[in-house]
């Protein structure tokens, strides 16, 4: 059978396709269907020629096959060093053998293809820091979720996920309404207790223009009214649009690079209308990977930066406390042994390796940080990267990758995880219902209010 | 037939060996395209150069990046192969004098007691590669018949001179085989997996430039290597 009516090449455009693939509880109908999908061999050669070019090609020929990816891949290391994690294996194996075969591979070849491409890399990058020859297999996963993306080979979460953004421009089913209403209504929540806090809404020319990760608005809202109130403290003249407020996309995780494209201009789209001096994005490290450091050349941006100077959540933080716009009560500081998780796709993928510890030297008592080992740009992935998180049918294989996070953060000692990135946040939260090794883990929105000196434009009236 | 493996087949490996290089390194400059490597290169030339050095010199250094920190014993042997792959062919003193007979200029010699240490470096740390590749499942498993193909055009020059060189057996016959087997390595380079000589350089700029413009180094963060 070609194509199955849930699983097939077509991606989600309306509403009620994606309300009839949501019907398929756990994607049941849509995995058997998968199993008879055809490979169009001729779309994806023809895929092949007109985007792989000299860097891939060159990466996938002049690979010595000397092995020394293999210990820098946490999954290698966490599955027992099973030699078929090495990265260079896993991508020779899958994507240098459909460039060999010309794309003539079959149903069974793309099904593994399938799983090493979302279950055994979760595109973190680390391996292109260890390859003497500079070779980025995560990269190239990231080109091979694309390929597979285009034949229907895609886990069902992220077909969901991609089909989200082109019906919604969002990663859930969030409309304009619905953002601007759970704005302005957990705003009002926290209204008595800082007075004159508001959320500025569609205002040009605003300093800061801030956007989100649909899930706050959908699960966390606080993290919403906690946005607000920081930015309220720190007297910044700041605005949300109420169309390009979403800075996810799981498009990027499913290689739907056609959504990636919709999803970011629509933020950008935003800018334009807004005119902020600046973009803001909340704490999470793939919407920051999408909007700020992808997205330019998805929307075909020639400088490879988004209309407006964009900058992620730590950085406004660490300036803010830096300026002393946001001041710290040095009483509050936290008083537990206490790790900073270091995103990949904003410390490895955008170089902000220091800005995290800037900030927690403000509001940490000296003496209780442990640094994880290793760290910085070296660091591991969280476990649940680049979609790992989310896709069912790879679950055993997620919680085992959550090890490595694991033993790094019982070697620190540490009892708090700060984890500014969503993902990071979910798999430290995963781990610890998975493993109970006893720790909280926390975005520093909260903890940074919890210590804050509320300046006096912001104490309730007597 | 010793002038026309050192006449003719010298020339035209010589010739196919250089065009062949110079091509593909355009072929590879040309083929990088900002918007499918989402990297912008000519928007940020001075970044994008400096990542690309950066990147290429941590790299040829000696325990200079934490990758080759975290594997010693491969870096040793790795250092070790590519030291003297690299410098007898150039400087070794019987190629010197070839190279003015033929072309009319030569590079400096060195000793010939350094020359020899260095080949049999080469051939030394060759048997270790090998013996790695065997003995580490993660080698083993990506290792095919054509790799060890390219480990024996790469070495086979280096073994041949030794012979030549100690006069094991007939001179003249081992001379016309180390020939031989020098530009079976030069009609390679270009069409193998040995085109890294070049590609190596070119990949790692590539990378580099990643890394000195998009990845952090507009924000002023080197990559620690």
């Amino acid at each position: 059978m070609p194509e199955g009516i849930f699983c097939n090449k077509k991606p989600i455009e309306t509403e009620d396709a994606l309300t009839a693939l949501l019907g398929d509880t756990s994607g049941s109908q849509y995995y058997k269907e998968m199993k008879s999908l055809d490979v169009d061999s001729k779309l994806l050669w023809t895929t092949i020629q007109n985007t792989c070019k000299s860097r891939i090609r060159t990466w996938l020929e002049i690979c010595a096959h000397c092995g020394m990816c293999a210990d820098s891949c946490f999954l290698y290391l966490v599955n027992d060093r099973d030699p078929e994690q090495v990265p260079a294996y896993k991508i020779q194996s899958t994507l240098g053998e459909i460039i060999k075969r010309k794309g003539n591979v079959d149903n069974k070849f793309m099904h593994m293809a399938m799983e090493t491409a979302w279950a055994k890399c979760t595109c973190c990058n680390r391996c292109g820091m260890y390859c003497p020859h500079g070779i980025d297999m995560g990269i190239m996963f990231g080109y091979l979720r694309g390929l597979l993306y285009q034949q229907g080979f895609v886990p069902w979460e992220l077909k969901i996920g991609a089909g989200m953004h082109r019906v919604y421009r969002a990663q859930m089913d969030v409309s304009e309404e619905e953002f601007v209403e759970t704005f302005q209504w957990m705003v009002e929540e926290y209204e008595e207790e800082y007075p004159g806090l508001a959320v500025p809404v569609d205002v040009e020319n605003a300093d800061i223009m801030y956007t989100v990760n649909a899930r706050e608005v959908k699960h966390y809202p606080e993290d919403l009214a906690e946005a607000a109130i920081l930015f309220h403290a720190a007297g910044e003249n700041w605005t949300v649009p109420s169309r390009g407020w979403e800075q996810t996309s799981l498009a990027m995780f499913a290689g739907d690079w056609a959504a990636c494209k919709m999803q970011v201009e629509n933020v950008y789209a935003a800018m334009e209308r807004l005119k902020p001096k600046r973009m803001i994005g909340t704490e999470c490290g793939h919407a920051h990977r999408a909007t700020v450091v992808e997205g330019p050349y998805w929307a075909g941006r020639k400088d490879g930066k988004p209309p407006a100077e964009s900058i992620h959540y730590i950085e406004w933080l660490a300036e803010a406390l830096r300026e002393g716009k946001l001041k710290i009560d040095p009483e509050k500081r936290i008083k537990v042994p206490v790790t900073l998780q270091d995103s990949c796709n904003y410390v490895r993928n955008h170089g902000l390796r220091e800005t995290g510890r800037e900030i927690l030297s403000y509001i940490v008592e000296p003496g209780y940080y442990r640094e994880m080992s290793p760290n910085r740009e070296h660091n591991y992935c969280c476990g649940g990267g680049g979609g790992f998180n989310g896709i069912g049918l790879f679950r055993p294989q997620r919680n085992k990758a959550l090890i490595t996070k694991r033993d790094q953060i019982l070697a620190t000692g540490a009892k708090l995880v700060i984890a500014p990135c969503h993902n990071c946040w979910d798999a430290i939260r995963d781990l610890e219902e998975e493993f109970e090794i006893g720790i909280k883990w926390s975005f520093l929105k909260p903890l940074v209010i919890s210590m804050l000196e509320i300046p006096g434009h912001m104490k309730p009236e007597e | 037939m010793y002038e026309f493996i050192t006449g003719f087949m010298f020339w035209l490996a010589l010739g196919v060996c250089l065009t062949g290089v110079i091509v593909r390194t355009i072929l590879y400059f040309r083929g990088l395209q900002w918007n499918l490597d989402r990297v912008a290169y000519k928007a940020y030339p001075v970044e994008g150069f400096k990542g690309a050095i950066r990147s290429i010199y941590k790299w040829i250094l000696p325990f200079g990046t934490h990758g080759w920190r975290k594997q010693p014993f491969m870096t040793v042997i790795f250092f070790s192969f590519h030291l003297g792959a690299v410098v007898v062919p150039l400087f070794l003193l019987a190629h010197n004098l070839f190279l003015e007979e033929k072309l009319g200029f030569s590079f400096f010699s060195i000793n010939g007691g350094v020359a020899d240490f260095l080949t049999w470096l080469v051939v030394a740390s060759t048997v270790l590669i090998i013996l790695r590749r065997i003995a580490l499942p993660e080698v083993r498993i990506m290792t095919n018949w054509y790799d060890y193909l390219i480990i024996l055009i790469s070495v086979a020059p280096f073994v041949t001179g030794l012979m030549a060189r100690y006069q094991v057996g007939d001179y003249s016959f081992w001379l016309l085989v180390h020939i031989i087997s020098g530009e079976i390595l030069l009609f390679a380079i270009p069409f193998t997996k040995l085109s890294h000589v070049f590609l190596f350089f070119a990949s790692r700029a590539q990378l580099g430039m990643d890394y000195g413009i998009k990845r952090g180094g507009l924000k002023g963060t080197k990559m620690a290597w």
